[in-house]
């Protein structure tokens, strides 16, 4: 919902007098950019955890329509979703939603979350067969608590190790990388489902830094903090014009020793993360865990040797992938 | 001649037996994973995975740095679950020499961390147990917490000891 104060603003601007458009073709008026400025909406739900520590499925939808309403400016979910399918040029096409299930049982994207889109893109008339719910492998998938089908009356759910690579190499900046043919031949457009968390490397793995499952090799992305690996992949043609929204996990996250499961380090932010802008997400999602660890006295995560440069590297002018300045970011809490 | 032959062949048993004792080897094949039914409640609900430090990426991503920096030489790893109920998974890093293990032992301490009596080192959490013994470092995690979950991972974590 558009408040006064966001309508004055962006008429400020001239977003709503242009009629400007987002990547996703959602009037700016309502939604997702003002001119220069990406939208990144945080919906949070203190009560997603039940009593028994399981998150409730009936509130993790609900928090879903209210992120997506949010973000899109329309009151009606299916609506929207229609929108972000049509505008994502997937109508009657597939459409992927590409989980991380890297860090095992306890620390991946959840499949309650997964499955909530799932059922939305239905009622907005998407076909169960061209949803495909997609990562690395089946043990990923499955430590999101998904199941594995191929069979295409239904819901999709397969990794590339069954889909393949693509037997060329393509190169971006110093990236050398072969695609999975699920991004490259079977999505129209995907739907980035990431799960925040502290990384040991990089510093902050969450909207960019999970296109590393969508290659063959990401170890070789590693080197330096992941600097500049996960803006180099992020830079590629098929990842910028396919990856359309981001709808980030922060249900549950680790703030220190990840990205792999620390019990003792998990922590429930209980938000769900929406946006276009993947540098804009991971700005403010490394802010809420530098947030965290001070709240637990730990070092911020320069000091501790690992902060996430990448995320400057992708919005410099040769990758030009979004804004990393907070102050031009319209951040929207709800 | 045959007395240089003799020395080498001492030599070589002398060797064999100091690197078997350097990486803590019990014997050649054995495993470090208690079997179900080995250990009260526990069972070992998958097989055992292993991974050289070029595939460890395949496990833990970019968290495989850290061990090959410490000189990790092979990983093992095998899910278990206790009850029926609690599900966990045991990690076993057997580094190149004990310097290794300490690293990583000493590295992922925090100040909620409680020692333990197993392995030469050992840090109990609410839901995890992390401990050295030779050159392995051993990690073991719980996905859910309840009354029994730190007893039954102590009695796991004491199960593997007895194998390493």
């Amino acid at each position: 919902m558009t408040s006064r104060r966001d309508f004055m603003k962006e008429a400020a601007t001239g977003a709503l007098v242009l009629g400007a458009k987002s990547s996703l073709g959602l009037p700016r008026g309502v939604n997702t950019h003002a001119e220069g400025k990406p939208k990144v909406v945080i919906a949070r739900d203190p009560a997603l955890h039940g009593s028994d520590g399981k998150l409730d499925a009936a509130r993790v939808s609900a928090l879903l329509d209210r992120a997506i309403s949010t973000y899109t400016g329309q009151h009606k979910t299916v609506e929207a979703w229609k929108r972000i399918v049509l505008d994502g040029g997937a109508k009657d096409k597939v459409v992927g939603l590409k989980t991380n299930g890297l860090g095992g049982k306890g620390i991946s994207t959840h499949a309650v979350l997964v499955l909530a889109i799932a059922e939305r893109l239905q009622q907005a008339g998407v076909k169960p067969g061209n949803i495909l719910i997609w990562d690395r492998n089946v043990r990923d998938l499955q430590a999101c608590g998904l199941t594995i089908n191929t069979d295409p009356s239904r819901v999709r759910c397969y990794g590339s190790d069954v889909a393949g690579f693509e037997d060329a190499e393509e190169t971006w900046g110093s990236s050398h990388v072969r695609f999975s043919k699920i991004l490259t031949r079977e999505c129209a457009m995907v739907i980035n489902l990431p799960i925040l968390k502290d990384h040991s490397m990089s510093g902050v793995t969450f909207a960019m830094k999970n296109m590393y499952g969508v290659v063959q090799r990401p170890q070789d992305l590693h080197a330096s903090g992941c600097n500049p690996g996960i803006a180099d992949l992020n830079a590629f043609p098929v990842i910028r014009q396919k990856i359309k929204l981001t709808i980030g996990d922060a249900m549950t996250s680790v703030y220190e020793g990840g990205p792999g499961f620390r019990p003792e380090h998990l922590w429930q932010p209980n938000a769900l993360i929406v946006g276009e802008d993947r540098v804009a997400i991971d700005q403010i999602a490394w802010s809420i865990l530098e947030k965290k660890r001070a709240e637990m006295g730990l070092k911020t995560l320069e000091a501790a040797g690992r902060p996430p440069r990448y995320i400057a590297t992708a919005a410099n002018s040769t990758h030009a992938l979004g804004v990393n300045d907070p102050q031009r970011i319209r951040l929207i809490e709800v | 001649m045959k007395k240089n032959y003799l020395m080498f062949v001492v030599v070589l048993i002398l060797a064999i037996g100091a690197h078997g004792a350097l990486i803590g080897c019990k014997k050649k094949g054995s495993s470090p994973f208690p079997g179900s039914g080995t250990l009260a409640g526990w069972e070992k609900s998958s097989e055992t995975r292993t991974f050289e430090p070029k595939d460890l990426w395949q496990y833990i991503d970019g968290d495989s740095e850290q061990y090959i920096q410490a000189g990790v030489v092979s990983t093992s790893t095998s899910d278990y679950k206790y009850k029926g109920q609690l599900e966990a998974v045991v990690d076993v890093y057997t580094m190149s020499g004990p310097d290794g293990a300490e690293t990583i032992l000493e590295r992922g301490q925090t100040k909620d961390a409680k020692t333990i009596a197993v392995g030469e080192e050992g840090l109990q959490y609410a839901q995890s147990i992390t401990f050295r013994k030779g050159a392995h470092l051993v990690r073991i995690v719980a996905y859910q917490a309840n009354v029994e979950s730190a007893q039954a991972l102590v009695a796991l974590a004491h199960g593997v000891e007895a194998n390493l």
